[in-house]
């Protein structure tokens, strides 16, 4: 890729479909500034009234885990069944808890 | 060995209907497998645009004409997601761009053919859109997340297209005699070509094999084909057109439609450039691609500017 002639960075493209629902990623797009990655982003993932918001991200603004670091990263959570509601007696005959 | 280990792990996890996603291991194959089948499908979409611009400023009408061009945005926002799934398998834009104007890619060949009268512009979306839908649907199921992701996205857009391109052909199929004739010319430059679209027949098919082990592809180019006629049939007979090939018939046994031999030649050599309209889609990609040169300059001139005054500031 050459800088004079290129496509841009790449964003990552977030759209919420309703008030009160979270941003969802959509997909990404190529801009060169924030405000072309917006109206990218709204040409490309709202075409049919899909969103009510939409964040742009660039690409290497975001962290990512990586998946040979997933046993380490997500398996201690495992054996703490204590963190479910189901992990606790009730006693027999209460109600709406 | 490392990586007969990992190939087994990576086996499991397709035969067990997880995704692959862009950071996972992938063998070297299943890598550029998809690099190949994404960029040609990116590719596509983007071509598949100029058989129908063709027609924007001919459109019969005002409906016609919106409609028109919201299905082809449509088509070069499906190029844009696919590029976007294709860019997370390591390899830059600007080089499956590069790839396709060099004629390294291929695009499908269907988009060598003109489209000579409004007509074209109902067995476009009827056929070709249609022949589409049926990849695209059973590649909804593809083992690579982001082109399952893309997939999904496109087939619920495709819907409107298919059915825009059905209600042309079916208003022309009742309109005047002259407008028939046309309808019916249509259906018969288009039917073949559309075929062919699923690409060769299994047995013939170099790009298979692991395709199907690694689930890129859920079913053959036989078996969907076989789908896409045998949907197609009856909405040619509701519109009072004929399908151009004597052999069609419905077999009672198999339950499917039998049909005539495809003419693999054809095939074959619009694959290797020679269809009829070949040279001129690619030098207009070319030329498009120049043109808007000066604009990607521009935009990152302006990017660059921004970003020294941010650091001044
Ligand atoms: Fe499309
Ligand atoms: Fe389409």
């Amino acid at each position: 890729m050459n800088n004079t002639d290129n496509q841009g960075d790449v964003w990552e493209v977030f759209v919420q479909s309703k008030p009160g629902l979270p941003h969802k990623h959509a997909g990404s797009v190529h801009a060169t500034d924030k405000e072309m990655a917006l109206q990218n982003a709204r040409d490309m993932y709202t075409r049919r009234n899909e969103g009510t918001c939409i964040w742009v991200v660039p690409l290497d603004a975001i962290v990512s885990s990586m998946p040979e670091d997933s046993g380490s990263f997500f398996e201690p959570s495992d054996d703490k069944i204590y963190r479910h509601p189901t992990h606790y007696v009730m006693p027999e005959g209460a109600k709406h808890i | 060995m490392e990586d007969v280990k990992k190939l087994e792990e990576f086996q499991a996890k397709i035969d067990a209907e997880i995704k692959i996603e862009p950071k996972d291991w992938m063998p070297e194959d299943y890598r550029k497998h998809l690099q190949r089948q994404i960029s040609q499908h990116a590719h596509s979409e983007v071509i598949g645009m100029q058989p129908e611009g063709n027609w924007i400023s001919r459109a019969p009408s005002l409906r016609a004409k919106v409609v028109l061009l919201a299905k082809i945005q449509d088509e070069a926002g499906h190029g844009q997601y696919l590029y976007a799934a294709a860019e997370t398998l390591g390899k830059s834009r600007d080089e499956y761009i590069e790839e396709l104007q060099t004629e390294k890619a291929k695009y499908s060949s269907i988009f060598n053919y003109p489209t000579l009268s409004w007509a074209d512009m109902g067995a476009v979306g009827w056929l070709v859109d249609g022949a589409a839908i049926v990849n695209q649907v059973s590649l909804q199921r593809t083992s690579y997340g982001p082109y399952s992701r893309a997939m999904v996205r496109i087939c619920k857009e495709e819907s409107f297209h298919q059915r825009q391109g059905y209600e042309i052909i079916a208003h022309m199929a009742q309109g005047t005699p002259e407008q028939k004739e046309m309808a019916q010319d249509a259906l018969n430059r288009f039917w073949w070509p559309s075929l062919m679209m699923f690409g060769p027949h299994d047995s013939d098919s170099p790009n298979m094999g692991n395709g199907v082990k690694w689930k890129i592809k859920r079913e053959t180019n036989d078996e969907l084909r076989q789908k896409f006629i045998d949907k197609t049939v009856q909405q040619a007979e509701v519109i009072g057109l004929t399908i151009p090939d004597p052999d069609l018939k419905w077999n009672e046994e198999k339950g499917h439609y039998d049909f005539g031999e495809i003419d693999w030649d054809e095939f074959w050599n619009v694959v290797k450039g020679n269809g009829p309209c070949n040279k001129q889609r690619l030098q207009h990609h070319i030329k498009a691609h120049e043109d808007g040169k000066w604009v990607r300059e521009a935009a990152n001139a302006y990017a660059q500017k921004q970003k020294n005054k941010q650091l001044v500031a």
